[in-house]
C-alpha cells in the first residue's frame, strides 16, 4: 500500500464536482470577433501600452511592456487591429485599462512551430519566460520569471509542481495532465534545468487517478527523474503552503516564500505554458479553462484565447440552461462571483461557472456560537471568529496581532460556519483597512 | 447587461451546508430517546413536565422576539433544545410550576439579558436547573423510582448518589464499596441487572456491580432524562458522526473524573487510594447527560480544541469535588457552570498552532558548532 499523504492542520472537503467536466477534452473556442486584453492580468504593476488606436498587431506581438521588477508583458493573441483602448473591470474588481483588439476575418491566429531549445542556458531561458509574458496560470498569477530566480546562496531542494487542481469544478490542469502529458513533463524539464533542484515532485489529488497514472506511463518512458505523488483529497491542498507540507512536510513560515524552505512550487498549466513559451517562444496568449456548474447547459474543458468575452465561452457551452444563482470567474472557493459578461478571460482565469445548487447561499446570517469550527477547518491555524469580531469593531491592528495577514482567504471557514456568516468577506476587508 | 437574479458575493460560494438551526434539531433528536426513556420508566407525568418546560421555553423567546423585531431565532430550534434540557433534568414529580421558573430564567435571565443566541456566558438550561435546585431544593429532591424497579413505594426515593451520601454521613459503612454500601441499606434493583452481573462474575470473573447495570440502562431514579446512560450514549454517538460534537470534552471530562474517582473515591468509604468504585459514579446522576450534551454546548465551551480538552478536565476535577466533598451529590452542573465562567479566559490563552515552522539560521548554528 502506498502511503497518501495530506496536509494536517484544517481543511474541508467540499463535493468536487469534477465529474461534471472532466470527461470533455479540450476544446478550442473559435476566435472570438473581439478581444478585451488588459494591461493587468498578473499580480504586481500593470503593463504599460505600447501601442494605440488604430494599430495593428501581429499574433504573439507585444502590445504591453512589464513596468516594474513584479509585472508582466502583455502579448496579442492574434492578428488584427486595436479598435480601442477603454478601462475594465475585471472579474476580481480590478480596474484597467484595456486593448481591444478586433481580429482578422482571415488567418487570424499565429504558428509557432518548435524550436531548438536543448542548448539554452538557464538564463536565457529565463529570460524568454520573462519576455513570453508567463504568469502562474492557477489564479494568483504571480510573474514566473520572478518566482524561478533563485538568489544567489539559495539552493533548491525540491521543485513541487501542483497538479492538485483542489477547487471543485475545475479541470483544466487535469485534462492538460491527461492529453499533454509529454508538454507538460517538457515544462517541468525546462524549470528543472533553470533552477536545478534536488529532487522533482508531481503532486496529485487521489480523485485523478487516469491523470496520476498517464504521468507516470509517460515519465518512465523518457525516464524523467520526476516522481508523482498522489495526495489525500482535502481543500485547500491546492495551496502552495499545504502542497509543500503534504509532499516535502515543510511549513513556509509567516510572510516568507517557498524557495525560504528550499522548494519552487509551479502548477501544470504553468509548466504547459513555460513549455510553450521556451520550445514554441509563444508569448502565454491563451490558456485553457473550465467552463462548468450546474447551470451550464453544457460542461466544457475550453483552449481560449486571452481577452475572449466569458459570454463567448458560455455561448459555445450552449449558454445556461436556468437563470443560475451565481456566476463565477475561477474556482466556487475562492473564484469571483461576476455580474457582467463581458468581462474578458485573462491569464489566471481557470474557470468560468455557472452555480445554481446554493439554497445556502441565500440563508440568513445569523449569530455566532462560538462552535469553533472555523477554527478547526483553518489550515493557517487562525481563529477567524475572534478576527471577524475584531474587526467588525474595526479593532483592524489587534486583529493584525492576531495575525490576519497569514490569511490567504482559503474559505474554510466560511465554508464551515453554521451562522453563514461571511468570515472571509471580513478577512478581506480587515486586512485592507489594518493595512493602512 | 443581463442577468439580473445573480448574486454577488464575497468567496466561497460553496458551503457545508449546515445551519444553527440543523445542529439545535440535531441535538434534540439525538436527546429523544433518552427523554423517551423517561417517559416511559416514570410515567405521563414526566412527559407533562418535557412538554411545560419546551412550551416556556418557546413562548419566552417568542414574546423576546416580539420585543426585540428578531423574529428568527424562535425557528432555530434552540429556544426548543433549552426547554428540552430543563425538562429533562427534572424530577418527573416536580410541580409543574418549577419547569416553567426554569425554563422562563433560562431563556429570559440566562439567555436574553446577555443578548441572545450566542451571547450567553453560562449554559442556560443547566442555569435553569441550578436556579431551581436551589430555590426548591425538597422539590428538586424528590425523585421517584423507576416502573422498572418499583419495588418499592414510587415516590419520594433517594437516587443512589444520594443513598450512598447519607448513608456515608451517618458513618455506618466504614470499609464498603459504594455497591457495598447500597446493599448495606437494601437499595433495589432489577432482577436483569442481577443477573447480568451474576453472568460477569461467573462467565468472565470480572466483578460488576447490578447497580452499575441498573444506572447504564437507566433502571434508577433520578431526573426524567438522565438515567439511561445507554441511550444517552448511543444520542451521543449520533452527534460525534454528524460531526456536531467532538470527543475532546467528554473523554477529558469522564476520564479525568474517573482517574480521580478511582484514586481518592475510596477514601470517604474508609477504603485506601485506589479503590474508588467510579463506574457507578459516571453511570449515574447527571454525569453521562452532562458530558455529553451540556458541557458540549457550543456557545459555553472554548473553540479550541486544546481549549476543549482543558475544559474538559477542569469539569472533570470540579465534579469529582463536589461529587465527592460537597454537600450535594447531583453537581455534575455546578461542575460545568464553574468552568462555563474560565471559558473565555481559555480561549484567551489557549490558542491554537499557527502555520509555519520557525526557520533555523543557519550562521549563527554553525557559531554554535
Amino acid at each position: 500500500m502506498e502511503r497518501i499523504p495530506t496536509f494536517r492542520k484544517g481543511g474541508v472537503h467540499p463535493n468536487d464536482k469534477k465529474v461534471l467536466s472532466n470527461g470533455m477534452a479540450i476544446e478550442r473556442l473559435p476566435v472570438p470577433a473581439e478581444l478585451i486584453v488588459p494591461l493587468s492580468q498578473h499580480l504586481g504593476a500593470p503593463a504599460t501600452p505600447l501601442k494605440q488606436k488604430g494599430d495593428t498587431v501581429v499574433a504573439g506581438e507585444k502590445i504591453g511592456q512589464a513596468s516594474s521588477f513584479i509585472s508582466a508583458d502583455i502579448h496579442s493573441p492574434v492578428h488584427g487591429t486595436i479598435a480601442d483602448i477603454k478601462k475594465v473591470t475585471l472579474a476580481n474588481s480590478v480596474v484597467t485599462e484595456a486593448f481591444v483588439i478586433v481580429p482578422n476575418a482571415e488567418n487570424p491566429l499565429g504558428n509557432w512551430p518548435e524550436q531548438p531549445y536543448d542548448s539554452l542556458s538557464a538564463q536565457e531561458m529565463l529570460a524568454i519566460i520573462k519576455d513570453m509574458g508567463v504568469v502562474g496560470t492557477g489564479g494568483a498569477t504571480f510573474p514566473t520569471h520572478v518566482k524561478l530566480a533563485v538568489p544567489k546562496g539559495k539552493s533548491v531542494e525540491a521543485l513541487v509542481v501542483n497538479g492538485v487542481e483542489c477547487e471543485p469544478y475545475l479541470t483544466a490542469d487535469h485534462r492538460l495532465m491527461l492529453e499533454q502529458t509529454d508538454l507538460v513533463l517538457r515544462g517541468i524539464m525546462i524549470v528543472a534545468k533553470i533552477t536545478q533542484p534536488k529532487r522533482i515532485i508531481i503532486g496529485v489529488e487521489n480523485n485523478k487517478k487516469d491523470a496520476i497514472e498517464t504521468l507516470r506511463q509517460v515519465i518512465a518512458s523518457n525516464s524523467y527523474p520526476i516522481t508523482v505523488t498522489p495526495l489525500k483529497v482535502k481543500y485547500p491542498q491546492g495551496d502552495e503552503k499545504q502542497l509543500l507540507k503534504a509532499t516535502i512536510n515543510r511549513e513556509i513560515p509567516s510572510g516568507k516564500l517557498p524557495l525560504d524552505v528550499g522548494a519552487v512550487v509551479l502548477n501544470i498549466g504553468t509548466s504547459f505554458a513555460i513549455y510553450e513559451a521556451v520550445a514554441l517562444r509563444k508569448p502565454l496568449v491563451e490558456r485553457v479553462v473550465t467552463v462548468s456548474g450546474e447551470a451550464m447547459s453544457t460542461k466544457r474543458n475550453l483552449r481560449v484565447l486571452l481577452g475572449s468575452k466569458v459570454a463567448d465561452l458560455i455561448a459555445f457551452a450552449g449558454g445556461v440552461s436556468h437563470e443560475p444563482d451565481k456566476y463565477i470567474s475561477g474556482g466556487p472557493m475562492m473564484g469571483f462571483a461576476f455580474h457582467d459578461d463581458q468581462i474578458p478571460v485573462i491569464k489566471g482565469t481557470s474557470g468560468i461557472l455557472a452555480l445554481d445548487n446554493e439554497p445556502a447561499m441565500k440563508a440568513p446570517q445569523t449569530p455566532c456560537i462560538s462552535c469553533g469550527r472555523c477554527v478547526a477547518a483553518c489550515p493557517m491555524g487562525l481563529q477567524p471568529t475572534k478576527l471577524f469580531r475584531l474587526i467588525d469593531n474595526r479593532m483592524y491592528a489587534e486583529a493584525m496581532g492576531m495575525n490576519l495577514m497569514d490569511c490567504k482567504e482559503c474559505g474554510c471557514c466560511s465554508y464551515s460556519c453554521p451562522a453563514h456568516l461571511p468570515l472571509v468577506h471580513g478577512m478581506k476587508l480587515g486586512k485592507r483597512l489594518g493595512r493602512k | 447587461m443581463d442577468v439580473p437574479k445573480t448574486i454577488v458575493s464575497s468567496s466561497p460560494h460553496l458551503h457545508a451546508r449546515s445551519s444553527t438551526a440543523s445542529i439545535m434539531w440535531d441535538v434534540s433528536i439525538a436527546l429523544t430517546p433518552a427523554a423517551l426513556w423517561g417517559v416511559y420508566v416514570f410515567g405521563f407525568r414526566a412527559l407533562g413536565i418535557l412538554l411545560v418546560s419546551i412550551a416556556t421555553a418557546v413562548l419566552v423567546e417568542y414574546l423576546l422576539n416580539m420585543k426585540g423585531n428578531n423574529s428568527r431565532t424562535i425557528l432555530d430550534g434552540s429556544a426548543f433544545l433549552t426547554g428540552l434540557l430543563v425538562g429533562m433534568n427534572m424530577p418527573a414529580d416536580a410541580a409543574f410550576a418549577v419547569p416553567v421558573i426554569a425554563s422562563a430564567f433560562a431563556i429570559f435571565v440566562v439567555k436574553w439579558t446577555f443578548g441572545g443566541l450566542g451571547a450567553n456566558w453560562i449554559n442556560p438550561a443547566l442555569a435553569g436547573r441550578v436556579f431551581v435546585f436551589f430555590s426548591f431544593t425538597g422539590l428538586m429532591n424528590s425523585y421517584r423510582m423507576p416502573r422498572t424497579l418499583a419495588t418499592v413505594d414510587a415516590v419520594g426515593s433517594a437516587t443512589v448518589l444520594t443513598e450512598i451520601k447519607l448513608a456515608i454521613g451517618e458513618g455506618a459503612v466504614n470499609g464498603l464499596s459504594s455497591t457495598g454500601v447500597l446493599a448495606e441499606t437494601g437499595y433495589p434493583f432489577t432482577a436483569f441487572a442481577g443477573s447480568v452481573s451474576t453472568w460477569f462474575q461467573q462467565t468472565l470473573g470480572i466483578g460488576l456491580s447490578p447497580y452499575t447495570v441498573d444506572a447504564f440502562f437507566g433502571n434508577i431514579a433520578g431526573c426524567i432524562g438522565e438515567v439511561s446512560a445507554f441511550l444517552l450514549i448511543a444520542g451521543a454517538i449520533y452527534l460525534m458522526v454528524k460531526k456536531i460534537i467532538t470527543w475532546q470534552i467528554p473523554v477529558s471530562f469522564l476520564a479525568t473524573f474517573s482517574l480521580l474517582a478511582w484514586m481518592f473515591g475510596g477514601v470517604r468509604n474508609g477504603l485506601g487510594l485506589f479503590e474508588g468504585d467510579f463506574v457507578l459514579q459516571l453511570f449515574s446522576g447527571g454525569m453521562i447527560l452532562g458530558a455529553f450534551f451540556m458541557a458540549t454546548d457550543m456557545v459555553t465551551s472554548p473553540t479550541t480544541r486544546k481549549g476543549m480538552v482543558v475544559f474538559g478536565i477542569g469539569i472533570g476535577f470540579f465534579a469529582f469535588l463536589l461529587r465527592y466533598f460537597g454537600s450535594l451529590p447531583e453537581s455534575v452542573s455546578l461542575a460545568i457552570i464553574l468552568m462555563n465562567i474560565f471559558v473565555p479566559m481559555i480561549d484567551r490563552y489557549i490558542l491554537p498552532k499557527r502555520f509555519g515552522e520557525t526557520i533555523k539560521e543557519p550562521k549563527k548554528q554553525e557559531a554554535k558548532a
